[in-house]
């Protein structure tokens, strides 16, 4: 079971109350990019096994969006950060890097 | 000619008794606030309203005309008198009007139940719904949590006599009175909290 603590009203839930909303900061393409820009940008996902970071809703709670990074293998959530962001901030890089220090940012 | 039509509440008069007693609460008032809840004006228009002080983050406080529950960042649910709900709205919208904020009747769109019993019963009814930690040191008097009740969105707190008010959109009042009813059957007690 994978539990989420929300940022927004800082609940800690099982995810049956929030939905997920997929991979995180992705760089949009839209009119007037390549057909191949736009392509990754609406299929290609990275889908790691271990570090992946995610967009979660609180759908049956305050109802915001926000982010978090957990391993796909154990379910275990390094940490839920704002969704007012372009990147992961420092704090959680962190996070996650006491927790697997062999794991780098992928570029 | 088509007679005046009465505000009815959702499941006038459904009422289920076992280990809890579940009857839905009748016509209440529910308005939705949202703005910033660190503005004065909306501190005092809130505290004009209900007379309820304005709550921390997941409590929900009582004045002497109504409760304002906290349910995100940037809303409110004020519970009134059913009556004066649309007074209410009117008072908050003109005390908000220069403010990026909005007040909403959600009255009619909503439903209310009461779960009340002996000791933890009505705990034990809500915590086979939802999925929240109802250990009365976890939650008590003042909390409110927005959670899903079975399959569909709901809300609770508990009131000072250990009764939980369960609030859910009408549109599913049947489907969520049948759950509450079925969870606080005779014999189904957990008797675990």
């Amino acid at each position: 079971m994978l539990t989420l603590e929300c940022p927004c009203c800082g609940v800690r839930g099982e995810e049956t109350e929030f939905h997920g909303g997929g991979e995180a900061h992705l760089k949009r393409f839209g009119p007037g990019s390549s057909d191949a820009e736009f392509e990754t940008y609406l299929f290609t996902r990275e889908n790691p096994k271990g570090v992946n970071f995610e967009r979660w809703r609180h759908a049956n709670g305050c109802g915001k969006w926000f982010h978090a990074a957990r391993c796909t293998m154990t379910l275990e959530v390094f940490a839920t950060y704002s969704a007012q962001t372009y990147e992961p901030p420092a704090d959680v890089i962190a996070a996650i890097k006491a927790k697997r220090p062999e794991w780098e940012m992928p570029a | 000619m088509s007679e005046a039509i009465k505000a009815t509440s959702a499941l006038e008069g459904f009422a289920s008794t076992g280990f809890a007693t579940v009857r839905e609460a009748g016509l209440t008032g529910m308005i939705t606030l949202r703005g910033d809840l660190a503005d004065k004006a909306l501190v005092k228009a809130v505290k004009d309203a209900t007379g309820a002080a304005m709550p921390e983050q997941r409590k929900i406080t009582t004045g002497k005309s109504g409760k304002v529950a906290w349910m995100s960042p940037d809303e409110l649910l004020l519970v009134v008198d059913h009556a004066e709900a649309p007074g209410i709205v009117d008072a908050l919208s003109t005390a908000l009007k220069d403010q990026f904020a909005m007040a909403v009747n959600v009255s009619d769109a909503r439903v209310m139940f009461e779960v009340s019993g002996e000791g933890a019963a009505p705990r034990e009814v809500l915590a086979k719904l939802a999925p929240v930690d109802l250990a009365t040191e976890s939650f008590g008097v003042g909390d409110v949590r927005r959670t899903r009740l079975a399959q569909v969105a709901g809300a609770f707190w508990v009131e000072e006599d250990g009764a939980f008010r369960v609030v859910a959109f009408r549109s599913v009042a049947q489907y969520v009175g049948d759950l509450l009813a079925q969870a606080s059957e005779t014999g189904s007690a957990p008797e675990y909290l």
